[in-house]
């Protein structure tokens, strides 16, 4: 069923005459206009058949509409009608005639047929026509297959229809066709399209089990019923035989085809699809066991309404009747304007773990206060994800890509309300211990960086003993991968801090929330300094893994001025001097655009009052920070570093051994091992035609190099066009101190 | 639909809660935020339970129903709270599981409400069967296949029994709120099938999650110590101990059976601490029949898994399967698969 109308566009372009419409109509042979001599015609006719088309489809409906006499049609005004009708489509004010016209006027069967065919609508087809035909149709003795044909139409052009409340009034009126056996599949298909749950009535509900009990099981009446179904579950109950996906014949194709030569035109303005329900909620395979692991339900209205829970039980079909029962199903909400316009009117779904594959239900869950919502989903999370962990072995019902799509749409769930759940926190510190490293990596690790905001003495305990013995044990690409997902987790932190200062600007100084954010987040970042610390040993300064924690202390060295929070942390010297000493350029780039970032947040940060108020903590970090900024001047400029009292301080006896000429230099601007190539690209660009070059003459074009450099990695460089190399880096490296 | 049945909207506060202050603020969230944080891995078990005892609640229980329950073999199944169940309505859901029952029996055949079919859904209370009075009530769920013959003295035959208890489960209750029904226990006898449909109408209508409950074998040795120290007047059956070994292609079974006298002899001798047992005591226990069983087989059975226990008070299965057969410690083994539900459940 569902290829029809689901995703079209109510309105239909002018249909030019087109190969593949001229092919489709001459394949199906029930449907090809008596005179497709029309779309061979040569081009000078066709042109001059569009310029008379308006008034041709005049002159013709003119005189269909005079014809008193059975038979005494014109062949040739019923081909213009036709002609037109498949190129152009019809106007809404045409089809109220044609439809009038052919319902009412005294013509043979197979005219009214071919007349009713050619109904294609130009743009929408007026609801008034379509009331107006189908009164006509119950009063005049049509035949069957005309009304047939008819409903056909109705159906195939369900959504040109600009309206359907009136249609809908006439409820009663299309019901009562069901008793006409050829009829009863065409017009369930339609009551399908038409039903609203004010229209679920007992009385009908029994007419269609009586039908049920006369054809037996018609998937069109299944599918009939298993909407009364949802909108009155307390009437009714039918269950769904699996396999099925099409509920009602498709045989329309040609107006099928129509259709969909329109929609592929008019891609832009497709209305939002509106899937139907029924099926869905059997795709997945049936085969598994019944609580089986990793199942989420479609979501469905809850069997039992609260009023009739507060009644004793019996007798409640009338009670549906009276009662201004309002809910609007869940099994019809797909969109965020459907929710808009329901909001008041929305039940939560029998099964709370349904709205994790629902947009708008989680839009709808975000907004309401009601612990209990949360709390039935803690339950069935937490014992769903305890089925299906396949490490844990708690059952093996459930395979490692299954569980892996069911984290998938946790996270994504999770990503949607920018927040963790409580049960896969629980999940993640209960199975870690256990957890291999290997499976489901991306998907367990993406869990880690959803653990909100709390105290990380608390968390630690339960979360850093294992992933540690891990971390260390495992490949550098789990290193890597753990360290990303504490970025993430980190960027969490503060993005969840910013929210909650920005909400609570008055409170957050007294309130303990902040300082608990503070000190998890500062805990936080000397864990991960730790790890990487060890880490850059174990994987002898790995350039790849380097890459990782530079990304982390990139978001440290900018919390204070992006996320506003009064703290700035400086990496440990684990990190800072493999940073620097590395033969990798990005990696040093990097690290001069941390330390930049950190100099503009410490400078900013000596404003803050907090900082102010606990100026002895801080003071440190200055020093830190002064201490680093020396290292890198003293390496990468004054060449000082391996003199006394500076840090790299190394015996020149020792380094005299190693017989590098001028090893002061070896690593400022133009020897550092990261940026040689630079320099022998400048010196090969800036002089091509000498055979021998000194790095040592760079010195006097230092200026030059640096400009030159503008697109190569020296960050600090190229932020700044400022004319003394020394200016520059009195600029950006210039040490802070506290005032 | 009724105001209380909207859901509050906060339009002044600008921002919706967020689902951490149901976690940090002082709300159930909290102490279930307490619980998880305070397990460790998987959890650790108390290491000192009470001897069972009878329970003076069980007094209220219609002895026939009693009867019902002993001597069936269940299996076991942990539930997650209920939400939205309620006692006055059993009638109700009687009534909507049979529809849904028979709707699921021929499938693509819509059923009406309330229609009649050759069978009937029972609900009823079991009102004695609970730990404290603040456990919340048991109740049976049967289902009745109406005999053809409609003359009286047919009697109803039971197709499939269920029934849902909460002994004792106290720490799970402390951390819900009223709108849920907390029975972890779920005990089934019948057809897999119906079990599988029952579950699944529970499932969606009172949004829980049934799950197999399986016995550890060191749950297992617990029962062995803890049944062995009841006080009976006379030993129905044997204890017997089963052991498996893993070997392939079949596991090879050891039973161990002794004079329950003889074990009880042995618990006593074990046992010192009055009313309360200790893992120590346990651990003694079982080491001293494995022991024993060494000396005269030369098998080590602490290399093998205790897969069975059965006493003449219950007898267990490591695959969730239990039998009870004396009245008088009901209350008692249900206390305890109360507690290894609620553990798995948290």
């Amino acid at each position: 069923m569902s290829t029809r109308e689901a995703d079209l566009s109510p309105v239909i372009p002018i249909i030019q005459t087109n190969p593949l419409a001229w092919k489709m109509r001459q394949i199906t042979s029930g449907f090809v206009p008596l005179n497709w001599k029309y779309g061979q015609n040569d081009k000078e006719e066709l042109e001059y058949a569009e310029y008379n088309e308006s008034e041709a489809l005049c002159r013709a409906l003119e005189h269909i509409r005079m014809v008193k006499e059975k038979g005494s049609v014109e062949e040739r005004h019923l081909r213009t009608v036709e002609d037109i009708a498949w190129k152009s489509g019809l106007a809404p004010e045409d089809i109220d005639t044609l439809l009038d016209v052919v319902l009412s006027g005294p013509f043979a069967e197979a005219v009214k047929n071919r007349m009713l065919k050619c109904l294609i609508p130009a743009t929408l087809i007026p609801e008034s026509a379509v009331v107006r035909a189908f009164s006509r149709l119950c009063a005049s003795n049509c035949s069957n297959n005309t009304k047939v044909l008819f409903c056909r139409w109705l159906i195939a052009m369900f959504d040109f229809i600009d309206g359907k409340e009136d249609m809908n009034s006439l409820y009663g009126f299309f019901f009562s066709f069901l008793q006409e056996e050829t009829m009863s599949c065409y017009i369930c298909n339609l009551l399908y399209l038409l039903t609203k749950r004010e229209n679920v009535k007992p009385f009908r509900v029994r007419k269609l089990l009586e039908l049920q009990s006369k054809v037996g099981m018609q998937p069109y009446l299944q599918a009939l019923l298993s909407l009364y179904k949802s909108f009155c579950p307390n009437l009714i109950t039918i269950s769904l035989p699996p396999k099925r996906k099409f509920y009602f014949k498709t045989t329309d194709s040609i107006w099928q085809a129509a259709v969909y030569i329109v929609k592929e035109r008019n891609h832009k303005s497709l209305l939002p699809s509106v899937k139907l329900t029924i099926g869905t909620a059997y795709s997945h395979p049936r085969k598994k066991k019944w609580n089986s692991g990793c199942i989420i339900p479609v979501p469905t209205s809850s069997h039992i309404s609260k009023e009739e829970q507060d009644k004793e039980g019996g007798s409640s079909s009338l009670d549906v009747m009276l009662s201004g029962h309002k809910s609007f199903p869940l099994e019809q909400l797909h969109t965020f304007s459907q929710l808009l316009d329901n909001i008041q009117n929305i039940e939560l779904p029998s099964q709370m773990c349904s709205v994790l594959k629902s947009a708008p239900l989680l839009h709808y869950l975000n907004c309401i206060q009601d612990e209990t919502v949360w709390l039935r989903l803690y339950y069935w999370m937490s014992q769903e994800l305890k089925e299906g962990c396949t490490w844990c072995k708690v059952s093996n019902y459930t395979s490692e890509e299954e569980f892996r799509k069911f984290l998938d749409i946790i996270i994504s769930a999770q990503c949607f309300l920018q927040e963790g759940f409580p049960s896969s926190e629980a999940f993640l510190y209960k199975s870690l211990p256990l957890w291999d490293g290997v499976s489901c990596r991306a998907e367990y690790l993406q869990l880690l960086s959803w653990i909100p905001l709390g105290n990380f003495s608390e968390i630690k305990p339960l979360l850093c003993d294992s992933l540690t013995q891990l971390f260390f044990t495992s490949s550098i690409y789990h290193k890597c991968s753990v360290l990303y997902s504490l970025k993430q987790l980190l960027q969490n932190w503060l993005l969840w801090h910013a929210m909650e200062v920005s909400v609570k600007p008055t409170r957050s100084t007294s309130a303990d929330t902040p300082m608990i954010a503070l000190n998890s987040v500062s805990e936080l970042i000397s864990y991960v300094g730790w790890l990487s610390t060890i880490a850059l040993r174990l994987e002898s300064n790995s350039s790849f893994l380097l890459h990782f924690i530079l990304d982390f202390f990139e978001t440290v060295s900018d919390m204070y001025l992006n996320y506003n929070l009064p703290l700035v942390m400086m990496f440990p010297r684990g990190v800072f001097y493999p940073a620097l000493l590395t033969s990798d350029t990005i990696a040093l780039n990097h690290l001069c655009y941390i330390m930049y970032r950190y100099r503009v947040n410490l400078t900013a940060a000596k404003e803050n009052e907090l900082i102010r108020q606990e100026r002895l903590k801080f003071n440190k970090t200055y020093q830190e920070f002064n201490e680093y900024v020396t290292a890198l001047v003293d390496c990468l400029w004054t060449s000082t570093s391996f003199e006394k009292d500076h840090y790299l301080y190394i015996d020149p006896q020792i380094l005299e051994k190693t017989k590098i000429r001028e090893y002061k230099r070896s690593l400022n601007l133009i020897n550092h091992p990261a940026l040689l190539p630079y320099s022998i690209y400048f010196l090969l660009q800036g002089w091509p035609a000498e055979k021998e070059l000194s790095l040592s003459s760079i010195q006097e074009h230092l200026e030059d190099l640096i400009i030159s450099r503008q697109s190569s990695a020296i960050w600090i460089l190229h932020r700044t066009s400022s004319t003394t190399v020394a200016s520059t880096f009195d600029k950006c490296m210039s040490p802070c101190c506290m005032s | 639909m009724d105001s209380s049945n909207v859901p509050e909207f906060t339009p002044k506060h600008g921002v919706p809660p967020r689902l951490r202050d149901y976690f940090t603020g002082a709300s159930p969230f909290q102490r279930q935020l307490a619980s998880v944080r305070k397990q460790t891995p998987f959890g650790q078990t108390p290491s000192r339970r009470k001897i069972p005892q009878c329970s003076p609640l069980q007094e209220n229980i219609d002895p026939q129903k009693i009867a019902f329950l002993l001597h069936k073999q269940w299996t076991l199944y942990t539930l997650t709270p209920m939400y939205g169940f309620s006692y006055t309505n059993l009638k109700q859901y009687s009534t909507l599981l049979k529809c849904f029952l028979a709707a699921e029996k021929q499938k693509g055949l819509a059923v009406e409400m309330g229609e009649d079919f050759n069978f009937k859904v029972t609900f009823s209370t079991l009102s004695g069967i609970k730990g404290t009075h603040r456990d919340p009530a048991a109740f049976l769920v049967q289902i009745v296949s109406k005999s053809q013959l409609s003359s009286k003295n047919t009697e109803d035959k039971v197709v499939w029994t269920g029934w849902f208890c909460s002994v004792h489960g106290d720490s799970l209750l402390e951390n819900v709120p009223d709108d849920f029904t907390c029975l972890p226990l779920f005990l089934a006898n019948g057809a897999e099938s119906n079990t599988a449909l029952i579950g699944t109408w529970f499932q969606k209508t009172f949004d829980c999650r049934f799950t197999r409950l399986t016995i550890s074998a060191f749950s297992l040795s617990w029962m062995a110590a803890m049944w062995t120290s009841c006080n009976l007047e006379h030993y129905g059956t044997a204890t017997e101990l089963l052991w498996s070994v893993p070997c392939s292609p079949q596991s090879l079974d050891i039973s161990y059976a002794i004079n329950p006298e003889d074990a009880k002899a042995l618990w006593d001798s074990v046992h010192q601490t009055p009313e309360e047992i200790t893992q120590e005591e346990v651990d003694l226990f079982i080491d001293c029949l494995c022991s024993h069983f060494h000396r005269h087989f030369r098998i080590n059975l602490s290399a093998t898994r205790l897969v069975c226990v059965s006493t003449s008070v219950a007898s267990a299965h490591t695959d969730g399967k239990i039998k009870i057969l004396c009245s008088k410690y009901l209350i008692g083994v249900l206390a305890f698969l109360t507690e290894l539900a609620i553990f798995q459940i948290e």
